[in-house]
This record gives C-alpha cells, sequence and structure tokens, in this order.
C-alpha cells in the first residue's frame, strides 16, 4: 500500500503518554491537516514518524517500515519534514541551504569539490519557492515566511515524497498564507501532504482530510465538513475555535 | 502561484555571499593571497630576520599548522578541539623517534636508552621508525588513525559541546602522563631532547635550520591550500551547516557523524604534521609540549585570530605565540594572567577574533558609501 500507514503507535515520555495508540492511514497525494489543542501530541507524532522521538507500534511508508530506524536513513526513505521554529542554515545562502538539501547521496568526489554551477533540481526548487532574487542572501537574514518557504523547498529539492509540515505558516501575514496554501496544493500533485495547523479558516481553505487530536489520540477524521460537525471536537475546542 | 510573491528587498551592502565573509573567497582573491603569504615566508622573512629569529619563526609557523586545523574543526565544524596535543605529540614523538635512531646510528641505542640502562635491546615498537619513510607516514597518518577510531566513537555517541572539550582535554593528559611514566623507552619528562640530524643534515649548521625553515613554511602553504578547498567545497558548506544544526542535517538524510570525522581526522593529520617539523625546528619534542596547557594554548591563538576564517586561526597562533616570547622575557610571570585574558576577551566580546574587526571596518566603510 503507497501512503503513510501507522498503526497502534505510542510513545510515552517518563510515564507520560504523549502519543496514546494511533492509527492513521494517509494515501499518497492526500493533503492531511492535523489539527488539536496545545499538548495534543501532534508533534510528538511527527517526531515518531521520523525517528525523533522513541516509539512503539508500526509506521511504513510506501511498504517500508521506519520504526526503528535513523533519523537519516527515515530521510533517505523519503519522509521530510519541518519544525515548528524555522531551522534553516542561517549562516549559509538560500543556495547552499537548497544545495545541501539536495546532496545526501554526493560522492566523496563531488563534496570535495566546489559547487560550480545550480543544479537543475535546485533551480527549479527556487522558482517553485519564489526566492530566486535572493538565493545569494544569508537565510538568517530572510523574514519568517520566506524561511519557512525555504524548508519547503529544501524538501522538494531533498526528493522527500512525503512532507510533514509542523505548522508552516504560524506567524504568516494573511498573503503569504494564502501563497503557502496554493504552494501545498501545487506539492500535492506528486507529493503526500501531512499539515499540523492551527489556523481554522487555513484548515477550510487547504485541507482536503482532516485529523483531530486530542490528549494523544484520534479525535475525529474525515472531510473539514464532516470533522466540523462532529460533536467531540466542538466540545475539545469548546465551540468557539471550530466556529471561528 | 501567481499570489507567491516575488520578495521586494533591496540588496543590502553589508550582506555578502557566505563564501567570501568566511574568508575562503574567489580563485582569483585566493591566488593574489597564496602569492603574498608566499613572498612574505619566502622573500621577506628570510632577509629581514636573523638565524635566531627565523628558527624562532619556523617554531610558530608550526604551531600555525596546528591552528589552520583547528579552525577547520573548531570554526567551520563547530568541534572545540582542546586535545590536539595527543595528535601534536604523536606527529612529534614518531619524528624525534627516527631522528634519533639515526642520530644513534645502525644497530645503536638512543642516548638516553643507554643512560637509563635497563635495555640491551631496541622497543619492538621503535623499530619500524628506523625506516624513513615508515616515520614520515607515520607523522601524519598516525594521528589520523587515532582521530578516526576516537571520532567514531565519540561522534557517534554524539558526545559533544562541552564533553567534547573535556574528553579532548583529559585524552591529552592521559598521553603526556603515559609518556612521563615511560621513562626508559620515550625519555620520560625529558622527551626526545638533542636531535641533531634531520635526514643527513646536520641541525647544528645554520644554513640547515635555514633550509628546515623553508620546509616549514612550504608545509604551512600546503596545509592553508588543503583548508582553503575544503572550506569552499560542497563538504565545506555541508560542515557549516552541521556546525550550526547538527539535529537538522540528519533530516536532510546525513549522518553528521561522518562530516565531523572528516574535519577531525584532517586537523589531526594537520596537527601531526606540524608536531613532525617541529621536533627539527626545535630540536627537542617532550611531554610539556602536548599535555593539557600547550593544548588550550593551540586553541587561543585560534580565537585570537578568528576561528571561521581560513588565515585568521593561522595568524592568531603566530601572534600569540610571538606575544608570550615576547612578554615572558620581560616579564614571566606576567605571562599566565595575559594569556587567560586573550582567551576570554575574543570569546567574550569578539567571536569572530581579530579578521571579524576586519570584516566590521569594511561594513562601515560600506554603510557610509551608501550613505554618501
Ligand atoms: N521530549 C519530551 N519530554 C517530555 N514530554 C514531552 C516531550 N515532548 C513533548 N512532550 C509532551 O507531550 C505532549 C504533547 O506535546 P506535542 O506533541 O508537542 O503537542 P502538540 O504539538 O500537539 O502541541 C505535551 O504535553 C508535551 O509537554
Ligand atoms: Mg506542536
Amino acid at each position: 500500500m503507497t501512503g503513510l500507514t501507522v498503526r497502534d503507535l505510542k510513545v510515552v515520555f517518563d510515564g507520560f503518554v504523549a502519543v496514546g495508540g494511533v492509527d492513521l492511514d494517509v494515501p499518497a497525494g492526500d493533503v492531511r491537516f492535523i489539527i488539536g489543542p496545545n499538548g495534543a501530541g501532534k508533534t510528538t507524532l511527527v517526531d515518531a514518524i521520523t525517528g525523533l522521538a522513541r516509539a512503539t507500534g508500526t509506521v511504513t511508508f510506501d511498504g517500508q517500515e521506519l520504526l526503528g530506524r535513523k533519523v537519516h536513513r527515515i530521510a533517505r526513505l523519503g519522509v521530510g519534514r519541518t519544525f515548528q521554529n524555522s531551522t534553516v542554515f542561517e549562516e549559509l545562502t538560500v543556495l547552499q541551504n537548497l544545495d545541501i538539501a539536495a546532496g545526501w547521496h554526493r560522492g566523496p568526489l563531488t563534496l570535495l569539490r566546489r559547487r560550480t554551477s545550480i543544479p537543475p533540481r535546485v533551480q527549479a526548487a527556487l522558482e517553485t519557492i519564489r526566492l530566486t532574487a535572493v538565493r545569494d542572501q544569508l537565510a538568517g537574514t530572510l523574514p519568517h515566511g520566506q524561511k519557512q518557504w525555504l524548508e519547503i523547498g529544501m524538501l522538494l529539492v531533498q526528493d522527500a515524497k512525503l512532507f510533514l509540515l509542523d505548522e508552516p505558516v504560524a506567524g504568516m501575514s494573511h498573503e503569504e498564507r494564502d501563497a503557502t496554501g496554493e504552494l501545498l496544493g501545487e506539492l500535492s500533485r506528486d507529493h503526500t501532504v501531512v499539515v499540523i495547523e492551527h489556523d481554522m479558516d487555513f484548515l477550510r481553505r487547504f485541507a482536503r482530510t482532516v485529523t483531530v487530536m486530542h490528549a494523544g489520540r484520534i479525535l475525529s477524521e474525515g472531510t473539514v465538513a464532516e470533522v466540523q460537525a462532529d460533536p467531540r471536537v466542538q466540545e475539545v475546542y469548546l465551540g468557539h475555535s471550530v466556529e471561528a | 502561484m501567481t499570489t507567491l510573491q516575488d520578495p521586494v528587498i533591496a540588496p543590502d551592502p553589508t550582506i555578502q555571499p557566505a563564501t567570501r565573509r568566511f574568508g575562503a573567497g574567489t580563485g582569483s582573491r585566493a591566488v593574489i593571497g597564496f602569492g603574498l603569504a608566499a613572498v612574505a615566508l619566502f622573500g621577506l622573512a628570510p632577509v629581514v630576520l636573523g638565524d635566531f629569529r627565523l628558527g624562532l619563526l619556523a617554531k610558530y609557523l608550526c604551531l600555525a599548522i596546528v591552528a589552520v586545523g583547528i579552525g577547520l574543526a573548531w570554526g567551520r565544524g563547530g568541534m572545540l578541539t582542546l586535545g590536539q596535543g595527543v595528535f601534536f605529540g604523536l606527529g612529534g614523538y614518531a619524528m624525534a623517534m627516527h631522528l634519533k635512531l639515526t642520530d644513534a646510528g645502525p644497530g645503536q641505542l638512543p642516548d638516553f636508552m643507554q643512560l637509563y640502562g635497563q635495555l640491551d635491546t631496541l622497543p619492538w615498537w621503535w623499530k619500524p621508525f628506523a625506516s624513513p619513510a615508515f616515520a614520515l607516514a607515520a607523522t601524519v597518518l598516525l594521528p589520523m588513525l587515532v582521530a578516526l577510531l576516537l571520532g567514531l566513537l565519540i561522534f557517534r555517541r554524539r558526545v559533544r559541546g562541552a564533553y567534547f572539550a573535556i574528553l579532548s582535554q583529559a585524552l591529552c593528559a592521559a598521553l603526556a602522563i603515559f609518556l612521563i611514566g615511560q621513562q626508559g623507552t620515550t625519555g620520560g619528562t625529558n622527551g626526545l631532547t638533542d636531535i641533531q640530524g634531520f635526514f643527513g643534515y646536520d641541525l647544528n649548521d645554520p644554513l640547515n635550520r635555514r633550509t628546515v625553515y623553508f620546509v616549514v613554511a612550504a608545509a604551512l602553504l600546503a596545509v592553508l591550500g588543503i583548508a582553503w578547498q575544503l572550506m569552499r567545497s560542497r563538504y565545506g558548506e555541508l560542515l557549516v551547516a552541521v556546525r550550526d544544526g547538527e539535529e537538522r542535517v540528519r533530516f536532510l538524510g546525513y549522518d553528521p557523524a561522518n562530516v565531523k570525522l572528516v574535519a577531525y581526522v584532517v586537523a589531526a593529520g594537520m596537527a601531526g604534521l606540524a608536531g613532525a617539523l617541529f621536533v627539527p625546528a626545535v630540536g627537542i619534542i617532550s611531554p610539556a609540549m602536548i599535555g593539557v596547557v600547550p593544548s588550550i594554548e593551540f586553541v587561543i591563538g585560534v580565537a585570537v585570530g578568528g576561528r571561521a576564517g581560513l588565515v585568521g586561526p593561522a595568524l592568531g597562533a603566530i601572534a600569540v605565540a610571538w606575544a608570550r616570547t615576547a612578554l615572558s622575557e620581560r616579564l614571566p610571570s606576567a605571562w599566565t594572567y595575559f594569556e587567560g585574558l586573550l582567551f576570554i576577551l575574543p570569546v567574550v566580546f569578539l567571536p569572530g577574533g581579530l579578521a571579524s574587526l576586519a570584516v566590521l571596518l569594511r561594513r562601515r566603510t560600506a554603510k557610509k558609501e551608501v550613505a554618501a
């Protein structure tokens, strides 16, 4: 089966159950939003899938078991992620950031030489994320929104097939949100996209399917309309957020 | 995608591409830089400096070679290598053992072994060092091998930061203590002293000592060339990425342990080479030159010069060594305090070292030009 399959995933920190038995199916090509109150375990779920948090259960992506593999091995299987706080390499330029992201498979001879031209996939990603004009700027000098796009660009050149984006539009302006939403739509043509997000307006506009997490478990799942109509979801959000 | 706006950001004159900021610049600038350094080292210094001062400079250049490696591993790779004395010592002892054996002549024991009088045959681990090829290769390859094994253990286990620094120091102390304890076979506290010849050349001859200086200067240029290529290569960019976001790099499919290992091993090789050249330049290698204190002193020069640059570490090492000689001749007791200050000041007030002063100045002039 293609796409992401999670079965009975549990993450326990010192006796505290952060993720308590999650089942999740994200078919290839989906744009899945995962929502839920702070502390619901959304980030921890992504941490477990990408090898950062120790977990039990099974997680397969395109038929390959991920649990028990090292972080960099999971990345090489086509699983890419971003972080809540952007983590680009601030002392390097936009171009260098992308070039590094495109390079894990490079051999020693390529690594020991200088980059003489811009690799085609890096050029294509620069255009997709609209950063061509600032490619020689240090990533640390970019405004917040562009840093997040750079992160998405890094996943593109990394050849990730599954994008796990942790609150990518937090702190973005309205225009930046719209642009990011359209970027997600474009990505979903040949990628599977999972977005953790709080913003309900953004969710309504760009989600294809939604999973609601609460206290380490899946509370509800379905289309945006189905999830909004679910009384359990309304209860968790005390009515206001979902209606907002 | 049409709504994703093209960013309208005016080019900022103070922001330069990272390669320039880091001082491992473009090809033509580098050629000019190497040319100037070569003129200074091969043309100027031998003319203006007498034999004694040139000998001192040879010693400082050895320390500069260590510093270039530290610049790579610490400045670019973020590994606070407070234990380069281990590799400097391995290179130095490998060279000194060979030179002691040739000084003694075929079949003879080195003088200190006869003096302590407990041995009538050469220890087995001395024997290969009679071969010049083996000894020369060992000066660089032995430190690199040790660094490889240590690095595999250390980086795979994600030892870093202060723990890495403390571990490095402990290794220095351990090697120094081991050497002191084996007086009969290593010369103990005295080390290997009174080196007379260097591959058939008499080191008491001032002309030959000048030649040693030229060898050291050529080695420094070669080491700078290697560091320059590493820093400007894709590997150099990756190394900076690992320094600034080791965990992030993992999610891009790299194992940062391997990335760090390369810089660590190269830096160890440079320290080994420096130790090997130190022996003919100074005539001695002893535990006092490879222990905890000298290992810290290697790093001080790099911090003063600016750790992330190419030439900063080398210039800093030379400047600090020169200041040490000048000051401790006049005020022996003051040097220790001054040295402490030298370490603290750049770390607190000028993390980029003296090299960053130049960048700051350039930025100020750039700003003035824009304002004008
Ligand atoms: N490394 C950790 N150690 C201990 N507890 C953690 C750790 N990471 C997360 N948690 C806890 O797990 C719960 C879920 O956190 P998280 O997944 O970050 O929530 P969300 O992303 O949904 O806001 C929180 O209560 C958090 O405090
Ligand atoms: Mg979170």
